[in-house]
């Protein structure tokens, strides 16, 4: 009796593990259109309006627990914004000054370089779900295909950049964050060069990116500065193609260490946005804007 | 309605009432950086209070929920999940642990098996940009953070199966306190047969 109870529940746990690892190795080796990854997609369909009235009734708690932790991360960056507050003024002056000379050489060329955010027609989505392990960085939201919304599509949200579109249904979609392993951008440094590089996540670290595969820079030459803004390039940096229109914050130079600049062509980034406490986002449903963006005189 | 279908009922409803307020609430709220992960405590919890095979069905099925509602790859956190419930219930089984604090360190270990676990077949299955050491930290954070959680989890968990678990262990000892033993066979008279005075008499 003891060893058949024993066998049973050996046989169970062996059954158990077996099933996993063909899950595993099915859903890994699968397309995106395979029956697993389908049948995921219809339970994320079916659970997505449970899973938005849920984000609805406990909203209080969240924003409770979020008003704390703001306030905690507050208190510490006072100091550093101040800093940064009479940096960017100084900027600010001379970028009002380049942006009234750019505007009459525009004027000229008829460049028009002055597409806003409306002109990528945005759909503003509520956030219902965020993954809470540290390997998948992904949201889901409360949009879909029904509004407009494809893959790849850029999001953005806390006035920067936070991720792209890689899963959609008729209700919902999934967007991968800038800090997921699996994206990466071309990224532009706003510094007298316009280094381009490819920006990837420290897996891990969701308050660091690195921008890699910068221009090579010689010792004494100026490079990337620490405070110094990051964009979207919007343009083939590299072996990649751009999926975000140009000009999208993405967050600052926080670490630009020589040695490293030198040695491996990267810099530290900090994202703009908090990306752990997105609460609504901004899927662009036309990346490539409406304008026409230049004219040949 | 017998036992075993309330037990059945009740841990659907559990693994899936976790998963959502985990979703909708839990993962948002960050503590130094990262989140609090309830459902290794929920499957750590039904191991030690209903037994391995319990635990390890409960595993499967809830890895399989977190997998698909996460849009994760499908059969990780299930593997991870099944040895968490398995091994939870084992320790039951085997020493039947009658501290108090026995789900706190159960929480800290179950979290790491997860985190550690997750951070393995995340490398095994390949990852196409550099992980940082600040991995560890985080890593270690969530571990803390869970720990703290894992006895009121354990409780709700307690009180959420009830009457459903046909041997919880607590009952247990609360019933073999008051009947003074452990079980009929402990008792002395029974143990020992009948007392030698008694035979003189």
């Amino acid at each position: 009796m003891h060893n058949k109870h024993v066998r049973r529940r050996r046989v169970t746990l062996a059954a158990l593990v077996c099933a996993s690892l063909i899950l595993l190795t099915a859903y890994f080796g699968g397309s995106p259109s395979s029956p697993l990854h389908t049948i995921q997609r219809g339970v994320v369909q079916v659970l997505s309006p449970i899973q938005q009235g849920a984000s609805t009734v406990l909203s209080p708690v969240r924003d409770v627990a979020g008003w704390f932790s703001d306030t905690l991360h507050a208190r510490s960056q006072v100091t550093q914004l101040r800093k940064k507050v009479e940096r960017l003024t100084a900027e600010l002056a001379q970028a009002q000054e380049a942006e009234i000379l750019n505007r009459q050489l525009s004027r000229e060329v008829h460049l028009d370089a002055t597409l806003n955010i409306d002109a990528y027609q945005p759909v503003t989505a509520d956030v219902i779900n965020q993954d809470p392990t540290l390997w998948y960085q992904q949201i889901e939201i409360d949009k879909g295909s029904g509004n407009g919304i494809r893959l790849d599509q850029p999001v953005i949200g806390d006035g920067a950049l936070v991720g792209r579109v890689s899963l959609v249904g008729s209700s919902f979609a999934i967007v991968q964050l800038i800090t997921d392993h699996s994206v990466d951008v071309a990224a532009q440094v706003q510094d007298q060069n316009g280094d381009v590089g490819i920006l990837v996540p420290a897996v891990g670290d969701p308050n660091e990116l690195l921008l890699q595969d910068l221009p090579h820079i010689v010792p004494g030459q100026p490079g990337p500065q620490v405070g110094q803004l990051v964009v979207t390039a919007g343009y083939k940096s590299g072996p990649l193609q751009s999926l975000y229109p140009r000009g999208i914050p993405i967050g600052q130079v926080s670490n630009a260490n020589q040695n490293n600049l030198i040695n491996n062509n990267e810099v530290t980034v900090s994202p703009a946005a908090n990306l752990r406490h997105l609460a609504v986002v901004q899927v662009l449903t036309a990346p490539h804007g409406q304008a026409v963006r230049a004219q040949v005189p | 309605m017998n036992q075993r279908a309330s037990l059945v009922i009740r841990l659907v409803v559990l693994a899936f009432a976790v998963v959502v307020i985990q979703a909708a609430a839990v993962s948002q709220i960050t503590l130094f950086g990262v989140s609090a992960d309830l459902m290794p405590l929920v499957v750590m919890s039904v191991g030690l209070i209903c037994g391995s095979m319990t635990g390890a069905l409960l595993g499967f099925g809830a890895g399989l929920l977190v997998d698909m509602v996460f849009v994760q790859t499908l059969g990780v956190t299930s593997l991870l999940y099944i040895l968490i419930g398995y091994w939870s219930g084992r320790i039951r089984e085997l020493y039947d642990p009658a501290h108090a604090l026995v789900p706190l360190a159960g929480g800290a270990a179950a979290t790491a098996v997860a985190q550690v676990g997750m951070a393995l077949i995340q490398i095994l299955l390949g990852v196409d940009a550099p992980v940082s050491l600040l991995l560890l930290q985080q890593m270690f954070i969530t571990v803390l953070i869970n720990t703290l959680l894992a006895l009121p989890v354990y409780a709700i968990v307690r009180r959420v199966l009830g009457a459903s678990v046909p041997q919880d262990p607590r009952r247990r000892r609360r019933r073999a306190y008051t009947t003074g033993g452990l079980s009929p066979l402990q008792r002395s008279t029974e143990r020992l047969g009948t007392l030698p005075h008694s035979t003189t008499r």
